[in-house]
């Protein structure tokens, strides 16, 4: 249970209760019910962050009953639906807390630092001039599969929400393994995963403990095997440059 | 070499030297069960493995330093990470849930500070009864085959004829046991060893031996409590 002192100071919970609700609704258009409520007695709406309400943006972020993007298995808070709850449910919504990703307001929060992250990783060598042949450099199947998987990271932002140590680690993981998986990222892989890891790390995000929660609530099904990647990538890239 | 210390004391470095001492300090606790078994075969049988095993001399102190710096590396890194923890999420959810599903979070991965925490403590107390104890001047001596040797086994004995002892070291053991449940796949993940395939594999049988450890400890005061007759 969180300090109700510290909450007091850094904001407060508000009981809402939404009228004509239906089970066909998104969490989003739930929400939006809501402001147009409170917009329509004069009261201030409440401010959450969304785009493309369709599972792609990762922008949704918000934390249901405990769980970022709800209860549903790989799915942002966009795609979670009504039909999930029982009329009269009181249902406790929160920002995602972690000193890496500052509150702007209610349930809106900075995640910038995951852009610093990925700029942090810098560019990619690539041959310019004409068009190479689409087959010129071989990847095999599986490889390109994994690279895929892990390229699937929308930087939501929930692998932070939900651990237990606000670790960034899968995000971190999933952009380095993407990377170092493929061909085309090994010219700067080594020097990569040492600059992303230290970005991670001056972002103000913990250690990662193995709880193993982020790939749990990850909208993409993210495996942890990514972390286990970025370890293997370190551990290469200390090796060489020791 | 300060480039070197960079990298260990990073988050990942860190994972590494937990992964790697948590791994050395589970060998070292499958050979005291081992060594303990000796316990059940008989006072002789003990006795003679903890004179073999002081009579390594040197070589016995290279490997108490050795575990002494696997323990403290341990324990510093654990700490750090639990303060870290702290540091990047200032205020708590006021509701938290795990997932499920895919989650490796449980009762043993969130205690895993409170569980290190009595298993050092414990220690320093196990190590002071035992190691440190009375020894053969105190008139805990015994001579097998012409030699004087310290009687362990009478110390081992008369401590577990104590309840309250008994007590302790079967809780303890049952937090030892909880500890590895995620202690020990967890550091196979942590040296970046693990993937789909070998995780559910690493994952079972880290409860394995933590099962095994803990009840092959814990059945050992109980066993001398209820069975071994004093001064046998």
């Amino acid at each position: 249970m969180a300090d109700k002192n510290l909450l007091q100071i850094h904001g407060k919970f508000v009981d809402y209760t939404v009228e004509n609700a239906n089970s066909h609704m998104s969490f989003l258009e739930l929400l939006d019910l809501l402001n147009e409520q409170l917009i329509k007695k004069g009261e201030e709406p409440v401010e959450f962050d969304n785009d493309c309400r369709e599972g792609i943006c990762g922008s949704c972020s918000m934390v249901i009953n405990g769980i970022p993007h709800g209860p549903t298995k790989e799915s942002a808070t966009c795609q979670l639906h009504m039909r999930h709850y029982n009329d009269g449910d009181t249902i406790i919504v929160e920002p995602f807390r972690a000193k890496g990703f500052p509150i702007i307001k209610d349930l809106v929060v900075d995640r910038s630092a995951f852009d610093r992250i990925i700029q942090a990783g810098g560019y990619n060598s690539v041959n310019v001039g004409s068009a190479p042949d689409a087959n010129s450099i071989l990847i095999p199947k599986d490889k390109a599969d994994m690279a895929f998987d892990f390229a699937a990271c929308i930087g939501c932002g929930a692998c932070v929400a939900a651990c237990p140590n606000s670790s960034a680690s899968l995000f971190t993981a999933a952009k380095i393994s993407q990377l170092s998986l493929l061909p085309q990222g090994h010219p700067e892989r080594y020097r990569r995963v040492i600059r992303m890891v230290e970005q991670m790390e001056k972002e103000g995000f913990g250690d990662c403990s193995n709880h193993g929660e982020c790939e749990a609530v990850c909208p993409k099904g993210i495996s942890i095997d990514a972390i286990s990647i970025m370890r293997r990538e370190y551990f290469k890239a200390m090796l060489k440059n020791v | 070499m300060s480039k070197l210390m960079n990298y260990l004391t990073s988050s990942i470095g860190r994972k590494y030297l937990t992964g790697i001492t948590g791994i050395g300090l589970v060998l070292f606790t499958i050979v005291h069960l081992l060594g303990n078994l000796n316990l059940f075969i008989g006072q002789d049988s003990f006795n003679l493995y903890t004179y073999k095993l002081e009579s390594l001399g040197p070589l016995l102190e290279v490997a108490e330093i050795g575990l002494a710096i696997c323990f403290l590396l341990h324990a510093i890194v654990g700490v750090s990470v639990y303060l870290n923890k702290k540091k990047a999420r200032p205020i708590d959810y006021y509701v938290y849930n795990s997932a499920g599903g895919n989650s490796k979070q449980n009762f043993s991965s969130k205690s895993m500070m409170v569980t290190g925490s009595i298993i050092l403590i414990f220690l320093v107390i196990h190590v002071a009864t035992f190691k440190f104890g009375p020894s053969i001047e105190q008139g805990y001596v015994t001579n097998i085959n012409g030699v004087d040797m310290r009687d362990l086994y009478r110390l081992v004995v008369e401590k577990f004829k104590q309840l309250p002892i008994v007590i302790v070291y079967t809780i303890v053991m049952i937090l030892l046991g909880t500890h590895l449940r995620h202690g020990f796949w967890s550091a196979f993940q942590s040296l970046g060893l693990l993937n789909k395939k070998y995780r559910p594999f690493v994952y079972t049988l880290g409860i394995l031996v933590a099962v095994m450890l803990s009840i092959g400890f814990l059945i050992l005061p109980i066993w001398v409590y209820f069975f071994v007759e004093m001064g046998a």
